[in-house]
């Protein structure tokens, strides 16, 4: 799919995704040894939007499995569609009873989910699994065989495999521990927070208006939140939604005022917001 | 570079190093790195620490072993930087623009240039080597601060209110800078040394392995972090075994009434229902200076695994014992501030502000003695070292009497137990004392220990 690192980096560029060295590195590592890829970090890195990007760049249909506590196989394999399967029967009553059995259990009748979806078809895919970690362990026992093998077994149709491997993408925020098992057959990327210099260059992306000297200090102002010992410090999207906020108010410096009334947006606790303002010689905030 | 070959044979012996440091790697992996390395090539240093990093790794608290064991085999350099050093003031004084413009490669180079002019101790060849201490303590950067901040003021690269900001953001440059040369002296070492050698000993172990008594505040502070993640882990085994010890044994009185219906052939085998019981838990910890990270983080861990048991409370002492569940359970959002507001608001010295455990568990037993029953797990958090006071084992014998259990969770290396003013084997006659120096050794003690 890619042919250099570089390659990746601008191409994922072009759908206004700026991919860090190590962001680009792995996609291209998963890209060329066809493995899984599972990205930590903290919410709001970008993580599913890199799952996003890849599948722009590659012109491939994105498959996208939500982990949720309680998601289980017929969610997240197949399901029989028992309705339909009520109703053939119903439909033919003088057939023998042979006839009607194989005819319910064929493919006419199964409910593809995100992860046989991803499986079966010649056409390009990425398959995105988000927030594994927030699914029971027996899903990851479930993921295993179609990741390490890219196969799926169904009992009454027999063991179908991928014709063409999708770009895998497992997401999590490390709210779980994920078995060894899991991570041996991923390649791992950790999402941080960018650099300073990448995190400019995504606001100035991602909010044209922004005038260049106040994205600077946007982006200041964030580090340092970021230094401190915050419950929840911001992230990207933050920093992103702060821009906006500002744009809005027609806000061309940073002052007090400004950043009294707007902490808010960046900071989503009280004690987080009392901290930041101590550390940063606000008065009191009366208006929050 | 080198030829393929000894990429291969450096790609094994990084893998080693690693693996000597706790982190798991199979085979398969390593050929996957190995891989990676062929389809990135050795020309960026960067993409094949980011390459094999995604490889070998499995999570990011790896990371901090992995960087300075990477740096030691795939180095930026070979051996002395082409341009010696002019002089002291002469690096400051490009430090400082460096520092200015934060510019990194500049500072990558000066970090060379320090080690090299500065670094260097000794002179006969087996007892030189290259020191990084040593470096910075000549070269002085944090000095550069008040500099660099009028440099940047000067050139109106901050203005305003992001002004406030400045001065940390030197002071974050500065710290990267440092870090720097230390890695630039420790690969001085090793080439001198053997990497081997060095990557086994001075590169800093993974947060779960750090010794509590020797953590440093930002180990601590990851420590902390780490707090959830293993409490979670904790409490999902700990409800596994609940349920696999609530399946139970077979009820034979009922079994055998049950079996009359069927000519007293027990068809059908009766279990016995237990009765649901959480257990309580009380934690004694011993705040005092030297140990307090330990109970610190104890306390955090007990705490975040609070639905697990019916009963939780926390006592805090140095010479005098106070309770301060209280104050754990307000500190959830706080955890950095937590062993202030203890000693703040909790009565735990008297006269003197070193810990004497004879009079703290005395007390313990005299004034909070109906906090322990039969259902009861005590915890006492501590290293033992009574400053040579009386180490009140009846008081110890009292508690121990009326508890379950009475576990006694100790973060000195066992060698040491006894040595100077430690009681610890006396205690450890009466009840079970175990080492626990580091998080991994704790979460597997909490999970050992810890009523079901």
């Amino acid at each position: 799919m890619f042919t250099s690192v570089d390659d990746v980096s601008a191409r994922l560029a072009e759908t206004g995704y700026l991919a860090s060295p190590a962001v680009a590195t792995t996609v291209f590592l998963a890209d060329r040894l066809g493995k899984p890829l599972l990205v930590e970090g903290p919410a709001g890195v970008g993580k599913t939007e890199l799952a996003k990007a890849v599948a722009e760049v590659a012109g491939a249909r994105l498959v996208r499995l939500q982990c949720y506590e309680g998601v289980d196989e017929s969610r997240a394999l197949y399901e029989w569609n028992h309705a339909k399967q009520l109703l053939r029967i119903s439909a033919g009553r003088d057939e023998t009873w042979d006839e009607a059995r194989t005819d319910i259990f064929s493919e006419e009748f199964l409910l593809t989910r995100p992860l046989l979806t991803a499986i079966r078809g010649d056409d390009a895919k990425v398959l995105l699994i988000d927030e594994t970690d927030k699914a029971d362990v027996e899903v990851e026992g479930l993921l295993l065989e179609v990741l390490s093998d890219f196969q799926v077994t169904v009992p009454e149709l027999g063991t179908i495999s991928a014709t063409r491997r999708p770009f895998v993408v497992l997401t999590s925020n490390a709210s779980r521990e994920l078995s060894e098992a899991l991570r041996r057959r991923c390649l791992f990327l950790h999402i941080g927070f960018p650099e300073e210099e990448m995190e400019r260059r995504i606001v100035r992306l991602k909010v044209p208006g922004l005038d260049e000297a106040l994205a600077r200090s946007v982006v200041r102002v964030v580090g340092a939140l970021r230094a401190m010992d915050l419950r929840k410090v911001p992230s990207v999207a933050e920093t992103i939604d702060w821009a906006r906020t500002l744009l809005a108010l027609g806000a061309d410096t940073l002052d007090e005022t400004v950043m009294q009334a707007t902490l808010g947006v960046l900071l989503k606790h009280q004690d987080d917001v009392l901290k930041a303002s101590a550390k940063l010689d606000l008065d009191t905030l009366d208006a929050l | 570079m080198t030829t393929p070959a000894g990429v291969a044979e450096r790609l094994t012996s990084l893998v080693g190093a690693l693996r000597a440091h706790g982190v798991r790697i199979g085979t398969g992996e390593t050929v996957d790195a190995a891989q990676a390395v062929e389809a990135l090539g050795l020309a960026d240093r960067e993409l094949l620490r980011e390459g094999l990093a995604a490889t070998l790794l499995h999570g990011n608290g790896q990371r901090q072993v992995f960087d300075p064991v990477f740096d030691l085999y795939f180095p930026r350099g070979v051996g002395a930087p082409e341009q010696k050093t002019a002089g002291r003031d002469d690096l400051r004084e490009r430090l400082a623009a460096a520092l200015t413009a934060d510019d990194q490669v500049m500072m990558g180079r000066l970090a060379v240039e320090a080690v090299d002019g500065f670094g260097g101790y000794g002179s006969s060849p087996e007892s030189d080597g290259w020191s990084s201490y040593q470096a910075l303590e000549r070269l002085r950067p944090q000095t550069l601060l008040a500099r660099v901040r009028d440099n940047i003021r000067a050139q109106g690269g901050s203005s305003g209110f992001a002004d406030r900001l400045l001065e940390d953001e030197i002071r974050r440059r500065i710290e990267a800078f440092r870090a720097l040369v230390a890695a630039e002296a420790r690969r001085r070492v090793a080439e001198r040394r053997g990497r081997d050698e060095i990557a086994r000993r001075a590169v800093t172990p993974t947060a779960d392995r750090v010794d509590f008594l020797f953590a440093g505040k930002a180990q601590l502070a990851e420590l902390r972090r780490a707090v959830q993640p293993l409490a979670r882990k904790l409490a999902t085994r700990l409800a596994a075994r609940r349920r696999r010890a609530s399946r139970g044994s077979i009820d034979l009185r009922r079994t055998l009434r049950g079996s009359l219906s069927t000519g007293g052939v027990p068809m059908k085998p009766v279990l016995r229902r237990r009765r649901p019981v959480r257990p309580e838990l009380v934690l004694l910890c011993d705040v005092s200076g030297s140990v307090s990270g330990f109970s610190d983080f104890t306390m955090l861990l007990v705490q975040a695994l609070h639905d697990q048991f019916s009963k939780v409370r926390v006592f805090a002492f140095v010479n005098r014992i106070d309770e301060v569940t209280g104050l754990l359970e307000r500190g959830t959002a706080d955890p950095e501030g937590l062993n202030a507001r203890i000693e703040a608001e909790a009565r735990l010295t008297a006269w003197h502000g070193s810990s004497d455990y004879g009079m703290a568990l005395g007390e313990f037993a005299e004034r909070y003695g109906d906090a322990v029953g039969p259902r009861t797990t005590v915890f006492v958090l501590g290293d033992a070292r009574t400053n040579r006071s009386d180490p009140n084992l009846p008081a110890v014998r009292q508690i121990a009497g009326q508890a379950r259990r009475v576990y006694w969770l100790n973060p000195e290396q066992r060698s040491r137990w006894g040595t100077g003013d430690s009681a610890a084997p006396a205690y450890a006659e009466l009840v079970e004392m175990h080492e626990c120096r580091t998080a991994r050794q704790l979460s597997a003690l909490v999970a050992r220990l810890l009523p079901v």
